[in-house]
């Protein structure tokens, strides 16, 4: 379930990415660049834990899969508030409204 | 249980590796430019490779709180309180952590090779359009 909302933010943030390639002060390259690491970190994962569990990987118990997604959800929020605070902190609008 | 450290410990050495070759360039506006001296497509692009593998072990670290496998005391992994746990966690980290590097290095590397064909296209298109004969 995590692997699949990351999968899902990575593909999103992509196609934003995509749609305001002219804006790179928005940099959301980097947001879709963390969440593809992400998402293929936790690829590899899921395969070696399918080849220990087998067919039982892909039916989850409800509460396991619940958990998953809270993990999932919190993983994206994560990955937006780091992004967040590197748009801040590299923005030339920030430094010129110090400058002043 | 600490598959993250070894993405972790690639994304060291890439920022080392990127930071020596980058050089700072101040430009007429007083906007710093970033620059890279290498010519090679890969060392060039290394950026995109450490941002997924930060990023990544970022993320994943997040998780291995999430599931009380990093604590934010002293010696921070829970396995290592345990000598069984400890000997699970390295083999975690050299079997599954390090497929994950290759992984994601392998993807970031056929990626610039993509880019860099996708770069290049335009240039031969037009040493056809004047006359000159296409490799």
């Amino acid at each position: 379930m995590t692997l699949l909302i990351t999968v899902f933010a990575s593909i999103i943030s992509t196609i934003l990415w995509y749609i305001n390639s002219e804006r790179n002060d928005l940099r959301l390259g980097t947001l879709s660049l963390m969440y593809w690491g992400a998402a293929l970190m936790w690829f590899v994962d899921a395969i070696f834990e399918y080849v220990e569990m087998g067919e039982e990987f892909f039916t989850p118990p409800s509460s396991d899969m619940l958990n998953d997604g809270y993990l999932g959800l919190s993983v994206v929020a994560l990955g937006l508030m780091i992004w967040l605070v590197i748009v801040i902190t590299k923005s030339s609008i920030l430094k010129q409204s110090l400058n002043k | 249980m600490g598959c993250f450290i070894a993405p972790a410990a690639e994304a060291v050495v890439t920022t080392i590796v990127k930071k020596r070759l980058d050089f700072k360039e101040v430009g007429e506006d007083g906007e710093i430019k970033i620059e890279c001296k290498s010519k090679n497509m890969f060392l060039r692009r290394l950026n995109w490779l450490n941002t997924m593998l930060w990023g990544g072990s970022a993320l994943l670290a997040f998780e291995h709180v999430w599931h009380g496998e990093v604590v934010p005391w002293f010696p921070f992994l829970t396995a290592i309180s345990n000598p069984t746990d400890t000997a699970q966690m390295l083999a975690e980290m050299s079997t599954v952590g390090v497929s994950m590097s290759v992984f994601v290095t392998a993807v970031w590397a056929g990626v610039v090779l993509v880019t860099n064909s996708i770069e290049k296209a335009p240039m031969s298109n037009i040493r056809v359009a004047e006359g000159g004969a296409r490799k």
